[in-house]
């Protein structure tokens, strides 16, 4: 009795330590407060959209002050851009606001892509061609028919081939 | 001289800075400029994806410290001091109803959530009695490290190519007005270049029971 109790409590021993050597990382410091340095969501938006002087500004700004703090400027950017409106139907006001607040749309139910001929913003897919769905937007006009030096880049995919399962980016150059 | 030195190389500063801005890429000057916290801090972009072969599970990417080469990538790091977080709001107010805060201490990182943050914003605290999926981070040169968890998530934090491409250079050239459209075919200005990558797997059910999300990534230092 004594010796089967001391053997367990031996056992619970061992058991422990294992478990210490497995998890070296459970003392993770998880103390403090985190503040916030960089935000983004969809591609180029703080890059084409936002000047010099205000991009840590736009980085430092939650997703629900965007549109008030931000809005005139991108308004601006597509006025020079010659911007009328594009293959969404979408005003320049309602483009603004829609790439102002800088979130990713994604859906839960079916496609997951920035445009794929048939979806548009449901995802971000790794082979998506996003810059090119952004010029055809930007630049594109009603029918996506104008600025047709504008509206693709001719970089189609990406150089290396992504993988077939987790965690499906490619290794490293 | 002296100052024709001086407008010279600021011409030149402001080239690189003008060819090198991209997705997120280096857009975040009060990280990675003078003085500034962390380059671990600067994101280039972010993904969000079904499992092309289990359209029950969602992908989450969040990649930070663009435009770097074999060699620096060689030596790479996560800053420790940093938290990554990806936001999720399920409600359609584009505030964060979940988060997943991945943090890195000694070559392991964790995952913790995703779990309703204690505040939404600005600053953020660990909830540390949260649910989180540990892995080791996998060094460069060597084959994925990856975590995975009984309620069906997977992580993996390290260096990966950059999924994205862009002929950048023409862009800015056609933005400064010395050109006036794309060339054929482009020039990719990130091919040959990594990223740092935080990779998650989950069901969708851990994110919302709706139709649709919204979701965004942020760097935080302590």
């Amino acid at each position: 009795m004594k010796l089967s109790f001391f053997f367990l409590t031996f056992m619970a021993g061992s058991f422990f330590i294992s478990c210490k050597d497995d998890k070296p990382a459970e003392n993770f410091d998880t103390s403090g407060t985190y503040l916030q340095n960089d935000q983004m969501a969809r591609p180029a938006i703080n890059t084409v959209f936002v000047g010099a002087p205000r991009k840590n500004e736009f980085n430092t700004t939650i997703p629900t002050s965007m549109n008030g703090a931000f809005k005139t400027d991108f308004e601006n950017v597509l006025t020079s851009f010659g911007y009328t409106t594009n293959a969404l139907g979408q005003t320049k006001s309602q483009f603004a606001s829609l790439l102002v607040t800088d979130v990713l749309n994604v859906s839960l139910t079916g496609a997951t892509t920035f445009f794929d001929g048939t979806n548009v913003l449901t995802g971000r897919a790794l082979a998506d061609d996003v810059i090119d769905t952004e010029l055809l937007l930007i630049f594109g006009g009603p029918a996506g028919t104008l600025n047709p030096g504008l509206t693709k880049d001719n970089v189609n995919a990406n150089d290396k081939v992504f993988l077939t399962s987790f965690p499906y980016l490619a290794a490293p150059f | 001289m002296k100052k024709k030195i001086l407008t010279t190389l600021i011409g030149c500063m402001a080239l690189v800075a003008g060819i090198i801005y991209a997705a997120d890429h280096i857009d975040a000057p009060g990280v990675t400029g003078p003085g500034g916290t962390s380059m671990g801090n600067d994101l280039t972009d972010i993904y969000a994806f079904q499992n092309p072969s289990d359209n029950s599970k969602m992908v989450l990417v969040c990649n930070v410290q663009g435009l770097m080469s074999p060699t620096a990538t060689a030596s790479a790091k996560f800053a420790n001091n940093t938290m990554y977080e990806m936001n999720i709001d399920n409600t359609g107010d584009n505030v964060e109803d979940l988060v997943i805060q991945f943090l890195v201490q000694n070559n392991k990182v964790r995952a913790y959530g995703p779990f309703t943050p204690l505040s939404t914003g600005m600053a953020s605290t660990v909830k540390a009695d949260a649910v989180y999926t540990e892995t080791t981070v996998t060094p460069y040169g060597t084959a994925p490290i990856v975590g995975t968890n009984t309620n069906g998530i997977k992580i993996f934090a390290g260096p990966r190519d950059d999924p994205f491409f862009f002929d950048l250079a023409r862009f800015k050239e056609i933005l400064g007005g010395t050109q006036t459209g794309f060339r054929n075919p482009g020039v990719d200005a990130f091919a040959g270049t990594n990223v740092m990558s935080l990779v998650i797997e989950l069901p969708k059910s851990m994110l919302g029971t709706g139709a649709s999300i919204n979701y965004w990534c942020e760097t935080k230092t302590k």
